[in-house]
């Protein structure tokens, strides 16, 4: 059982070489978003604690995150948080076995993708 | 492993010693989540930006407070377990990679219980 083609065979592709698919980016930014959404945590936190704390320190905290930059912040961590949930849930029909068609992915990727921004176009209706 | 019997291998639950328990963790606090954040997102979106009064008016309601503890300690264990996942996939040094886990936790259950607390203090004072 010698190997006689060891050197020849064909590598796989490697990430630096090869243009990931749609699914391969969509849960990398899964992570990303997951990881990045603590921001956002802390920032719900800290308008908590700032509430109560002190009238004086809430008034400041309210302030801040209302500002054009607070707001930015906030919209982005909105469309974090609903991108991570559409492809969460996803992973939910993945872990029952269900939609790994590779037509089935290609749909369910832009459900993932159009549902992030109509939920957080729909969240801000709502607010 | 040769030596060991089968149940014992599977006693031990593999190579983490707690078997599917993070996996299971994983999508319990996903699950929760679902109507967490929908519940939550919308008092405090309404009460962001409305200054203290807004904050009492929303958060003075028991069933504001008790969305807005579950969500936050729920997201906090979410965001824990998660960051587990990240940190074993890319911190390769054992000593390296304990230490930021053991903060990471740590940090996670602090911001729970600071978010918590915060909320049922404006519940009680409002």
């Amino acid at each position: 059982m010698v190997d006689v083609n060891r050197d020849n065979r064909p590598l796989s592709p490697h990430l630096q070489v090869y243009r990931l698919p749609l699914v391969s980016n969509i849960s990398i930014l899964t992570r990303i978003t997951g990881v990045g959404l603590i921001a956002g945590l802390v920032l719900v936190v800290w308008w908590f604690v700032a509430g109560a704390y002190s009238p004086e320190y809430f008034a400041s905290a309210d302030w801040l995150l209302t500002t054009w930059l607070g707001y930015l912040v906030l919209l982005g961590s909105l469309w974090a948080l609903w991108f991570h949930f559409c492809n969460g849930l996803r992973h939910f029909f993945w872990d029952m076995g269900k939609g790994f068609e590779l037509e089935t992915v290609a749909r369910t990727n832009w459900f993932v993708i159009g549902g992030s921004v109509v939920l957080t176009i729909l969240t801000l209706l709502l607010v | 492993m040769a030596f060991k019997t089968d149940y014992s291998r599977v006693q031990g639950m593999g190579r983490a010693g707690d078997g599917v328990h993070h996996w299971w963790i994983q999508r319990l606090t996903s699950v929760a989540l679902i109507p967490l954040t929908i519940l939550f997102l919308i008092p405090f979106g309404r009460a962001l930006g409305g200054g203290h009064e807004a904050l009492m008016a929303t958060y003075g309601q028991f069933g504001h407070a008790l969305t807005a503890i579950l969500f936050i300690g729920v997201a906090c264990w979410h965001f824990s377990i998660g960051i587990q996942v990240v940190i074993e996939d890319y911190i390769h040094g054992k000593a390296t990679r304990v230490t930021v886990l053991i903060l990471t936790k740590l940090f996670s259950y602090t911001l729970a219980a600071a978010g918590i607390l915060a909320v049922v203090k404006i519940l009680f004072s409002a």
